[in-house]
């Protein structure tokens, strides 16, 4: 920090008393704020913060107790720890603490920065002056103050919180659901190894993730591209009635449609009733669409394509007209055919268009947990006893938390995922970097 | 048509077998919404029905939805989500374009890596996050109470901070001049935002509104998980879900189609507005 480095004793000062450098160069109310904040924070680790992060290091080991009350002739229950809560509150502290030395942090920093307007013999601004700067030049901190307390309290606190829990034994295995204790990475060793049921099923859903997620991808992408090109081709008649019939299912719910599709699809539903009565198959017939490790997966990329089609031509509609008509023009005089066209125009200016969409499907697809969940629901289940032939990494952490209570299992497959999608992404994100330079479409 | 007459043969035929194509194809696609329409007005009850479209046509499963309230409140149902749907879509619309605009219109210290943050928190399974907030009410015993619907209405908004992207799009189109004219003015940044660009911005604030209104009555997954077996405080997704299992599907499954006919007309509506409005946010306000 610039302020340490050259500062006056004042300067140094303001780290130790927040807001010492401003109070004493007239900026009562600024630096009375910053000394409320100091206080507060103070007190608050004073009173229970040394204490909660104490308890994070064991996570806890008193057991409930039961003591015989001989006056009363009852039992008494003495609590005993709670490792979950001793974990929350310890995250908590962490928290303030790490929101006091950005404080502080802000406390040195503005008295260095009054110093310096001393020292050029400015004016220095009054609290009036500050709030008044708010909404003008420091605009962006009164707007994105509340966002931003916003996605930590409510995004990325609790992330941090699930994730502590992949390096605890917090799980129904040997019942450690209220007392538990960290165990470093025996989860992630678990998790990894092919030496037992978790580990196996973890493999297999991994892979099925990520052979879904490719290709449910590239076939919308693919699918709603040629079916954008044919209502888009300039000999098709009504293409807003087209249009309208395919953005149809968009516009309902999601859950909705999936439902639907789902009751359609069951031994005894319509469309098994439908083939037998058209004679396709026996009346006491029904095709496996959920109860077959192949038909399944089948099922639920087709069931897939259905939802996801209208939606890719929604987005690539709009992209395919704004393709500048002069390199078609070019294409043309250059004698190319329409295949020819769109294997060197069409589909590289979509490509380098269309990547940033293709990570977010890709990565929206890994975490696709409406179309499996409301579906197949992961049948058939034969892997492992917790996931079934069509789960997710996703589907598989909400039967393990919610269902079977594995949840530091569970917190090692969310971790997972991330780790996965974030190698993806970075993958793609440079491929298509390079091809941008080589093609350079600007 | 007159164009069309004038073809080879060959062309003709290539001309209409691609309708026929968009026929077949637009059948696949409608079947299912007409098959849940027609289903909603059976007459019979159950599940199992031995042809495809039904034979008896009612609307005892619309009278069901609103009359019977012994497994499942639907009016209820739909309040519940009502009060959540206002409410997320007044503070989202709020911080989403609070940060829009900020990220677009400013330039400050640490922009860069607010929105590399944003993007890396996306890569998490959202539903991680969702199950900590589901231990965390858990462990103060609110999750039978109206805290339940507090949490759900601060996830959906809290998370809308990520979900800038659009309306920064649109923000970036208007014209960085208007800013610096008012500026010579002595205008104030906010009062740049208030009465320069708030007026220009009404189709992504539209937009904002509307999509985020729609946010919970489509999503499924936080609701149920947050929700659990307290039926007071379904929302329409978790309600539907649950006529479809083992034990109410045989009463409910002519209502549900008809709750999905409901709900889907309105949400349709809302689709195709936001539609025209999202178009008229991307081709930009004023440009030059």
């Amino acid at each position: 920090m610039k302020g340490k480095r050259k500062g006056t004793p004042l300067v140094w000062l303001s780290a130790i008393i927040w807001g010492f450098g401003c109070i004493a160069h007239k900026q009562i109310i600024k630096g009375m704020l910053f000394l409320l904040g100091e206080f507060f924070i103070l007190r608050f680790l004073l009173t229970s913060g040394v204490n909660n992060l104490k308890l994070l290091i064991t996570l806890g080991e008193r057991e409930q107790q039961k003591i015989w009350n001989e006056a009363l002739c009852v039992y008494e229950y003495i609590d005993g720890d709670r490792s979950l809560v001793i974990l929350l509150y310890g995250i908590i502290t962490i928290a303030v603490i790490g929101f006091g030395i950005i404080l502080m942090k802000k406390s040195v920093k503005s008295a260095y920065e009054v110093e310096q307007l001393k020292q050029n013999s400015k004016k220095i601004p009054g609290f009036r002056e500050d709030v008044a700067q708010l909404f003008d030049n420091n605009l962006h901190l009164t707007l994105l103050s509340f966002p931003v307390a916003g996605v930590v309290i409510f995004t990325i606190l609790p992330l941090i919180f699930m994730m502590c829990m992949a390096f605890t034994n917090y799980s129904t295995i040997d019942q450690k659901l209220v007392l538990f204790d960290w165990v470093g990475l025996d989860n992630f060793k678990t998790i990894l190894s092919l030496g037992n049921t978790l580990g196996q099923t973890f493999w297999s859903v991994l892979s099925w993730t990520l052979v879904w997620a490719l290709l449910a991808t590239c076939s919308n992408y693919i699918l709603g591209m040629l079916l954008a090109l044919l209502i888009n081709w300039k000999e098709v008649y009504a293409k807003k009635f087209w249009r309208f019939c395919f953005v149809l299912t968009v516009a309902v719910p999601h859950f909705v449609t999936l439902l639907i599709v789902k009751q359609m699809l069951q031994p005894e539903g319509a469309v098994n009733i439908l083939l037998r009565n058209l004679g396709i198959i026996e009346m006491t017939e029904s095709l496996p669409f959920f109860t077959d490790t192949l038909w399944a997966r089948v099922t639920v990329i087709l069931i897939n394509i259905w939802v996801g089609v209208p939606y890719t031509l929604l987005q690539i509609t709009g992209i395919l007209q704004n393709i500048p008509s002069e390199l078609y023009d070019a294409a043309k005089v250059d004698g190319a055919g329409p295949f020819k066209t769109f294997t060197k125009i069409t589909l590289p200016y979509m490509l380098f268009v269309t990547t940033p969409y293709l990570i977010t499907t890709f990565t929206g697809n890994v975490n696709n947990f409406n179309v499996i969940f409301l579906t197949s629901g992961g049948a058939p289940r034969t892997i492992g006893a917790t996931a079934g032939e069509t789960d997710l990494l996703v589907t598989w952490l909400y039967k393990l938390t919610i269902d079977n209570e594995y949840y530091n299992t569970g917190a090692v497959i969310g971790i997972a995922t991330f780790i996965s999608l974030a190698i993806v992404s970075l993958i793609t994100f440079n491929l298509s970097k390079s091809m941008r330079d080589e093609e350079g479409f600007r | 048509m007159k164009n069309f007459m004038k073809k080879p043969l060959r062309k003709k035929v290539v001309i209409v077998l691609a309708h026929l194509f968009l026929a077949v194809l637009a059948i696949f696609w409608l079947i299912p919404i007409l098959w849940v329409v027609l289903t909603s007005f059976k007459g019979t009850l159950g599940s199992y029905s031995a042809t495809f479209f039904p034979t008896s046509y009612s609307l005892q499963n619309y009278k069901l939805l609103f009359t019977d309230f012994s497994a499942f409140n639907f009016p209820q149902m739909l309040l519940n989500t009502l009060i959540i749907a206002v409410a997320n879509c007044l503070i989202s619309t709020f911080i989403v374009i609070s940060v829009a605009y900020s990220l677009s219109r400013m330039r400050f210290k640490g922009r860069k890596k607010l929105m590399n943050a944003a993007m890396i928190v996306h890569l998490f399974p959202g539903f991680m996050s969702m199950i900590a907030v589901y231990y965390i009410i858990k462990l103060f015993g609110w999750t039978g109470g109206s805290m339940l619907r507090v949490a759900m209405i601060c996830i959906y908004a809290g998370g809308a901070g990520c979900g800038y992207h659009i309306a920064k799009g649109f923000f970036d189109t208007i014209s960085y001049s208007l800013d610096e004219a008012a500026r010579i003015d002595g205008a104030t940044r906010f009062q740049v935002l208030r009465h320069i660009i708030m007026p220009l911005s009404k189709p992504i604030i539209v937009y904002t509104l509307l999509t985020s209104f729609a946010g919970p009555f489509k999503d499924f997954m936080l609701a149920k998980v947050l929700c659990g077996a307290y039926s007071d405080y379904y929302t329409v997704a978790v309600g539907m879900y649950k006529m479809l299992e083992q034990e109410y599907i045989t009463k409910w499954y002519g209502s549900f189609a008809a709750a999905a006919v409901i709900i889907s007309i309105p949400i349709a509506i809302l689709f195709f507005c936001t539609q025209k409005y999202y178009a008229e946010g991307v081709s930009g306000a004023v440009k030059g």
